[in-house]
């Protein structure tokens, strides 16, 4: 227990940078795999106009139980596990990528959709290779959101046994009265927060080479700044 | 040739946007249809490429009912313009030029090169070939939605309100640069507008619709603006179709006076040979022959002219190449009332007085014999 800035606590059974790993796992799997379901949620809810309603608010439902709530639910077939953790995390993830995929695809212009279709691209290019690409910066911004907030909610994850990553850190500095790793554990999560969100507007940047210069973060006004909503969470 | 046979376009709610329409639309001519805001007009172009299914009635090409392809494979053999341009915003001009291209199986390579001999043909820059849809002007976007649209070479291209977005600069560009281009290419082009200035300008054939899906009238131009079937026609032609209607007379015809006509150099002797009774003025060129302005023979000093001080001469016109719309033009805006014709040089080949032009307009009614010219 004596010595390095980065040494940890031995009932965690991990490393500090271990720890990291395992605090980006439980955060970004879920995030993809909520990205994977919304795409085709996402794509129903605008072609189906009625059904975007009645889904967004229950993607809205499910963001208000709380993760304990889940917790206490799924720990009777998934167990103690990072799962657990990470189900919860997926489930909050739609609510922002519902909105932001379907507001992304409806704001492809209709004469651009019209051009299309006149060219002979049929439903599935025209989603591929048109709606989906005009659709990704509004779809990068969703995911930066999703992202950050999944970052800084993973670390509920203490309260079913060391499944939080770094929040096991603030457990354990709390339990043993020692700030060191209260630091270790808040900081730590923050600059992967931020170093997560940096990677993704870099992505946006090179992927959307199409965009005017100077425009390039056209997020809509209600739509908070990720690190707001990791703050908002974190309250949470 | 493209037939439309009794087609009826009927909403679910039972509004009627096209009702029970039957033109044949000619090959390698530009067929425009014109009406006000829902007229079906551009109803009836989008079910030419089923974006938009009729409820009754048949549309063939060349014999062939257009429902008995693949819907795309119909689409693909159409090139399609609009309002615009409705380019793909996340690529380059030559990737978005080459879409058509690529979708009918063409490598990359050669669907790029054909791109590039495009932007060539439509009048676009090739260091703009890497650039995105933002980088352009109106103008140059709706040069790309052409080219685009022209991109697999199809045999007939659809154009739905194409220029309305533009300045009206740039929109006469256009529409000279496709009149260039069919004179080319001579494809088999509809063409929707609610402008009509625009359908007389550019339509080898115009048919006139009403509000409610009717046909008011199908006919050339020029037979539009003489002979106009109903009230309704002749409302939305305008007030001055009369004078529109002598852009298709031909100037050529106009007897040119080379007489009363003195460089800025002339001689007295000069000068005193050059006037006469029966023209009041004379016109004054630069030693290169261009118009200069007109000026009262007794005004006028050898050796001392002041081209300040000469009255205007109007716009000149080209002899044989512009109308006589273009001539009498000239005239009503020299305060001489005289109108000076010009070789494609610029340099002056003759005068020619309100009355005369006058009476080539009367000759040319009587003879009923029209003709697209320029300008």
């Amino acid at each position: 227990m004596s010595g390095g800035l980065f040494d940890i606590p031995s009932d965690l059974q991990n490393t500090y940078w271990g720890l990291v790993g395992l605090h980006l796992r439980e955060a970004l799997i879920p995030v993809a795999v909520g990205l994977v379901v919304a795409l085709p949620v996402a794509q129903l809810c605008v072609r189906l106009r009625w059904l975007y309603p009645p889904v967004l608010w229950v993607t809205t439902v499910l963001y208000a139980i709380p993760s304990l709530a889940f917790f206490v639910v799924l720990i009777d077939y998934t167990g103690q596990t990072e799962t657990t953790v990470m189900i919860p995390l997926g489930v909050y993830s739609l609510v922002v990528f519902v909105p932001a995929i379907v507001d992304g695809v409806r704001s492809v212009p209709q004469e651009t959709l019209d051009a299309a279709t006149a060219m002979g691209l049929g439903p599935v290019r025209r989603y591929f290779q048109v709606q989906l690409p005009i659709a990704a910066p509004a779809i990068i911004a969703g995911l930066r959101v999703a992202t950050v907030s999944s970052i800084s909610l993973v670390s509920v994850g203490m309260l079913i046994g060391n499944q939080g990553g770094l929040g096991n850190l603030l457990n354990d500095g709390m339990i043993y009265h020692q700030n060191r790793l209260i630091w270790l554990s808040v900081i730590g999560t923050a600059v992967l927060a931020i170093l997560a969100d940096a990677l993704l507007v870099l992505v946006r940047v090179l992927v959307t080479p199409w965009m005017p210069r100077g425009n390039r973060t056209p997020r809509p006004v209600d739509e908070p700044e990720p690190l707001q909503a990791a703050l908002e969470d974190a309250v949470r | 040739m493209i037939r439309i046979d009794s087609v009826t376009k009927r909403y679910p709610d039972g509004t009627v946007a096209v009702d029970n329409l039957s033109l044949e639309i000619p090959d390698r001519s530009i067929t425009v249809f014109v009406g006000p805001s829902g007229c079906g007009k551009t109803t009836t172009l989008r079910m030419i490429n089923r974006m938009i299914e009729p409820s009754e009635g048949t549309i063939t090409i060349d014999g062939k009912d257009i429902t008995q392809q693949p819907v795309n494979t119909l689409r693909r053999s159409m090139g399609y313009v609009i309002q615009n341009a409705g380019l793909f915003q996340h690529r380059t001009i030559i990737d978005n030029i080459a879409t058509v291209p690529r979708l009918l199986g063409w490598d990359k390579a050669r669907a790029r090169a054909r791109a590039r001999e495009l932007m060539e043909r439509v009048g676009l820059d090739g260091s703009l070939a890497k650039r995105y849809p933002y980088q352009l002007s109106g103008g140059q976007q709706q040069r790309v939605g052409v080219a685009r649209a022209l991109a697999a070479d199809p045999p007939v291209l659809l154009m739905d309100e194409p220029f309305s977005a533009v300045d009206p600069v740039v929109r006469k560009g256009l529409q000279d640069e496709l009149l260039r281009i069919q004179d080319e290419l001579g494809k088999t082009i509809v063409f929707v507008t609610h402008d009509i200035d625009e359908a007389v300008k550019i339509g080898t054939m115009v048919a006139v619709m009403r509000t409610g899906g009717h046909l008011a009238q199908f006919a050339p131009p020029a037979e539009l603006l003489t002979d106009p079937a109903d009230a309704f026609v002749e409302d939305f032609l305008g007030a001055d179709r009369g004078i529109r209607r002598l852009s298709f007379f031909s100037s050529a015809g106009l007897d040119l006076l080379t007489t009363p006509i003195v460089a800025v150099d002339a001689t007295a002797e000069q000068i005193a040979a050059r006037t006469s009774k029966d023209v009041p003025y004379l016109l004054v060129t630069d030693v290169d022959g261009r118009p200069l302005g007109w000026s009262e023979p007794a005004t006028l000093t050898a050796g001392s002219v002041d081209p300040a001080r000469l009255l205007s001469h109007g716009r000149p016109f080209e002899h044989g190449k512009e109308s006589l719309r273009a001539a009498l033009d000239g005239a009503v805006l020299s305060p001489t009332g005289w109108a000076v014709a010009v070789g494609a040089d610029g340099r002056v080949t003759g005068v020619v007085s309100q009355q005369t032009i006058g009476e080539a307009i009367r000759a040319a009614h009587a003879e009923g014999r029209t003709e697209k010219v320029a300008g």
